[in-house]
């Protein structure tokens, strides 16, 4: 484990304990928690202290919130999430996920299928090349295989897609995104999350070299004409 | 009595406001949509007070004072802002913002905070004052000890109501309203015939109490005469019931210039008069929003002559017009009207402001209307304050009850407080520490505490020694407070006030603590980490080296919180067996107003690694930076304090940036709710909220011009934030703002 935020309110429905793991394979160039990117380090925490620690904030997440798990990327641990999301649901907590999709073997598909109330999907360009630019890694395929495979269980899932301006904040991309995920049912909003440079410390102290320095931050009004765009195609478009 | 239009009961036949409002309350469960904006008069009026209140600050923080009179009930001939405009008449003295004497807290006190604004009370008073009557502070110096005088020096009891007015007694003002003063006098005449012999010390003070409160009650009908107002009768509408209630209001704040003036909970009462009128097409919605507007901004108006150092403890100018609003009755119905929404309508009507300090009684059962607009006041304003009233209500006994100063429940017109301000619980464990002896100057305070020597503190060994030193520090707190009381009901007494409660109602003290989060963590510290202390040659610990981790109040985790828990029911336990003077009920508060700087700059070095003269975090508040674990874990550690232990309440201020509430109105409104909700169902007391960005506080402290408005939570009051001094703005910076993205 990373570290944990007991009042999680941009991650999922309501007001959340967010759980974040430590590890991820990929390394996107915007990561906001990047030191929580090495698969090394973090703490190791038993999984029933946290299921405790969620019990006692369940007075909190009122009729909509929960525990969320992030990272990090969680589905790296899908065997152990299995585990935990079990007694969560036992305890009546709601359940989310919020992952990049890259991982989708026989635990991860029990977890979705079995215990995950909600995941929440970056998707993370809608070309291979932006896709490998961004994350470093290959087979942006895998995330829309998890979409998918998600989709045909009829269970619940959010989009969430970060909008940097010139990179993924581009007409033809939305419009792609917008006519990949249209007929999908199971997508209740689309989240868009604009990009910002409030990780960059992190990168600094971590001796990393931040390569979008020289990206801007989106303009209001870039943000409402992306909103704008997928509105035709998504039941409800948030910008976070 | 004549009463036309409204509900009987128990209350036609004797002095019961509860039950004429249980009898005639229409509880509100709609929206806030039927609000309306400002009339033209109310928008005149208030621009009148905002220039008035910017030459105010301008002016170094006063506009004008007075130096021939004394302030009585009926002292000053009427004021007012504008009157044409003025549906709601009355002010303190003849001219808006004129701060005036009252010199029976202490004349010297009066003096000084005078020659602060360059000028000096007249001479024939000044002789008086100096030659012939004596000050309820001149009387507690009679009576104080030197082992008294020593703690209050050395900081270990700070903030004693012994030379400024206590304050923290409610007046159920609504009784003018209802009943007219001519009804209460009648009613006071027959309680002081009952009042017989044998004449014992408390029977004579009672009947001279009587017979005080009597003259104070015929005073207010003078009060009323100047203004054309008849108060002798009750008030036969709503423009009355409202005029009437503050005009007894007034009275108080005329007479009395307490730390905390509270005005109960008056909204749910007004209410009852406003619907009968808007029922019977004598009002509009727009007339009944004028009438609150121009009460409240009479309230804003409000204005005490303070000296300079009075800032420390209680910064900004306050004067704690304290509202609750809401709550539920034990029936089961929701004390919500819409008389409720008015007064909050007022912070977008007049603007943000601190005072008067709007309190919301905040239960499961509220309409969610209700709380959804209480949580949008909040994020806009962030003038509002929050408290537990199932936890209040089922605790103490009474559905009709108002919240002393900032938040402590007090049943009106049946009980008071005796105001105690607080002892610094840090400063005690230093003692435990340091063989009894005071951590700055060496000085005995208190025997029997062994010196520890080895070369790591001793958990068992600090903890005894701790034991010994609250027992001591409680016993001289006690004594101090009892020399307080005394004198104060001898040559101050609440005359005006106390003539609308009941004749010998009951009575908490409320004693205080500071430093709570600081005991928490020095204790966790010394029992799971190693700590060191570094002692100078007379043996006194100027430092201490921590080696190791330790768990830290403000993360849910009971290995600390369990010590802050136990501080708390430890000391409470030990004032509880001292008896007080009028046999008052031992309560006790978590709260430090914004005193919790100078109490960190009285305060040496402490084990938890905070360094000698930092401020203590406010109140009950984990010290900043130390909650890594979010916000609800913070407030989830606040809530483990037992109100059973620290009846007088438990301070929580809990800031956050408006985007970690959440991503939009809607989500956030939402939210903060769903805290509310789910913070006082784990049985915490009281939450302050302040919704900001830090650099909407920074701007405001490089341009105060610009911002002369914004508002800012702090220990269970409000206050203008350009009105702290530098230190205290940076102080309320530096406190973590939950921002979690």
């Amino acid at each position: 484990m990373h570290s944990i935020e007991s009042f999680g309110t941009h991650d999922g429905p309501g007001i959340r304990m967010v759980v974040f793991l430590q590890g991820c394979k990929l390394k996107c160039l915007y990561c906001h928690n990047p030191d929580s990117i090495e698969t090394s380090g973090g703490i190791e925490y038993p999984i029933e202290d946290l299921v405790q620690k969620a019990i006692k904030l369940k007075s909190y997440f009122g009729k909509k919130g929960g525990v969320t798990v992030s990272g990090g990327e969680p589905l790296l641990q899908s065997k152990e999430l299995i585990t935990f999301f079990k007694r969560l649901k036992e305890e009546g907590i709601h359940t989310n996920i919020d992952t990049n999709g890259r991982i989708l073997n026989h635990f991860s598909k029990d977890l979705l299928d079995d215990y995950a109330d909600l995941i929440m999907l970056d998707i993370k360009h809608m070309t291979e090349d932006g896709y490998q630019f961004i994350t470093g890694k290959p087979n942006k395929e895998i995330s829309f295989s998890l979409a998918k495979y998600r989709e045909d269980s009829g269970k619940k899932m959010w989009l969430r897609y970060v909008l940097i301006p010139g990179i993924t904040n581009k007409p033809e991309l939305l419009h792609a995104l917008g006519e990949h995920f249209k007929n999908y049912k199971t997508i209740e909003k689309i989240e868009l999350q604009p990009y910002h440079k409030l990780g960059v410390h992190k990168w600094d102290a971590l001796g990393w070299d931040y390569k979008l320095k020289d990206t801007r931050e989106n303009t209001k009004e870039e943000l409402e004409a992306a909103s704008v765009i997928l509105d035709k195609y998504f039941r409800e478009v948030k910008i976070n | 009595m004549e009463i036309k239009q409204f509900n009987y009961g128990i209350w036609t036949e004797e002095v019961n406001v509860r039950n004429f409002v249980i009898s005639n309350i229409t509880p509100y469960h709609g929206t806030h949509k039927f609000l309306v904006g400002p009339s033209e008069k109310t928008k005149k009026l208030w621009e009148v007070c905002k220039k008035a209140t910017k030459e105010e600050r301008k002016n170094n923080g006063v506009r004008c004072v007075d130096t021939e009179t004394i302030s009585t009930v009926s002292a000053f001939n009427a004021g007012y802002i504008d009157k044409e405009n003025e549906v709601i008449v009355g002010l303190q003295t003849d001219e808006l913002l004129k701060r005036t004497m009252k010199p029976f807290g202490g004349f010297k006190v009066v003096q000084k905070a005078l020659a602060e604004q360059g000028v000096k009370p007249n001479a024939e008073l000044t002789e008086l004052f100096s030659k012939y009557v004596k000050t309820h502070n001149d009387g507690v110096f009679d009576a104080y000890t030197s082992e008294i005088k020593k703690f209050r020096s050395l900081g270990f009891l700070t903030g004693l109501p012994d030379n400024y007015a206590r304050g923290r007694i409610i007046g159920d003002y609504r009784r003018v309203a209802l009943y007219g003063i001519k009804f209460l006098i009648e009613v006071k005449q027959a309680d002081l015939e009952k009042i017989t012999g044998p004449m014992t010390e408390s029977v004579i003070r009672l009947r001279e109490e009587v017979s005080e409160q009597i003259r104070s009650l015929n005073e207010m009908i003078e009060l009323g005469a100047k203004y054309g107002l008849d108060l002798s009768r009750p008030a036969e509408n709503a423009q009355e019931a409202v005029q009437w209630t503050y005009m007894a209001y007034l009275a108080a704040v005329k007479e009395q210039d307490g730390a905390a003036m509270s005005l109960g909970n008056v909204s749910t009462f007004l209410d009852i008069y406003i619907e009968n009128d808007l029922n019977d097409g004598i009002i509009t919605e727009e007339e009944a929003q004028e009438y609150v507007d121009q009460f409240v901004m009479k309230l804003r108006m409000v204005r005490h002559l303070r000296m300079g150092a009075y800032d420390e403890i209680f910064a900004g100018d306050p004067t704690w017009v304290t509202e609750a609003i809401g709550g539920m009755f034990d029936d089961g119905r929701t004390k919500v009207t819409k008389t409720s929404f008015r007064f909050l309508n007022t912070l977008y009507n007049l603007g943000p402001s601190p005072e008067p300090n709007m309190t919301i009684l905040w239960s499961e059962n509220l309409p969610q209307s209700f709380k959804d607009y209480c949580a949008k006041v909040s994020i806009d304003t962030s003038s509002i304050q929050f408290e537990n009233d199932t936890l209040m209500r089922t605790n103490r006994g009474s559905d009709d009850y108002g919240i002393a100063c900032c938040v402590s429940y007090q049943e009106l017109g049946k009980s008071i407080q005796f105001f105690g301000a607080r002892t610094n619980l840090a400063k005690t464990l230093l003692l435990a520490i340091n063989g009894g002896r005071c951590e700055n100057t060496g000085k005995l305070m208190v025997s029997g505490i062994d010196t520890l020597d080895g070369e790591y503190l001793n958990y068992d060994k600090v903890i005894a020694n701790y034991k010994i030193a609250m027992k001591e520090v409680a016993r001289v707190y006690n004594d101090s407070m009892n020399i307080i009381h005394y004198m104060h009901d001898k040559y101050y007494y609440e005359k005006a006030q106390m003539a609308l409660i009941d004749t010998n109602p009951s009575i908490d003290i409320a004693y205080g603590i500071a430093g709570l989060s600081i005991v928490a963590d020095s204790l966790s510290a010394i029992k799971y980490a190693k700590v060191k202390p570094i002692r100078n040659e007379e043996g006194l610990t100027v430092d201490f080296k921590i080696e190791g981790e330790f768990p830290k109040y403000g993360n849910d985790d009971d290995r600390v919180d369990t010590l802050a828990v136990d501080a708390v029911a430890d000391f409470n336990s030990e004032l509880k067996k001292l008896s007080v003077y009028k046999n008052a009920k031992p309560t006790m508060s978590v709260l430090t107003i914004t005193s919790n700087v100078a109490y960190g700059k009285k305060t040496g070095a402490t084990p938890d690694g905070r360094a000698s003269g930092i401020p203590f975090a406010p109140g009950a508040n984990p010290m900043h930076g130390r909650d890594s674990e979010g916000a609800i874990a913070s407030l989830n550690s606040v809530a483990k304090i037992q109100y059973k232990d620290s009846q007088d309440g438990i301070s929580n201020t809990f800031s956050i940036v408006p985007k970690s509430l959440g991503s939009n109105e809607e989500d956030r409104i939402d939210n903060l709710a769903t805290i509310l909700d789910g913070y006082f169902s784990r049985n915490a007391q009281h939450v302050n909220v302040n919704v900001l960005n830090k650099e909407t506080l920074m701007d405001a402290m490089e341009h105060p011009e610009e911002y002369p408005q914004l508002t800012i939570r702090v220990s269970g009051y409000a206050v203008n934030f350009v009105r702290l001094t530098r230190e205290q703005q940076l102080e309320v910076i530096t406190r973590s703002f939950h921002e979690s993205m």
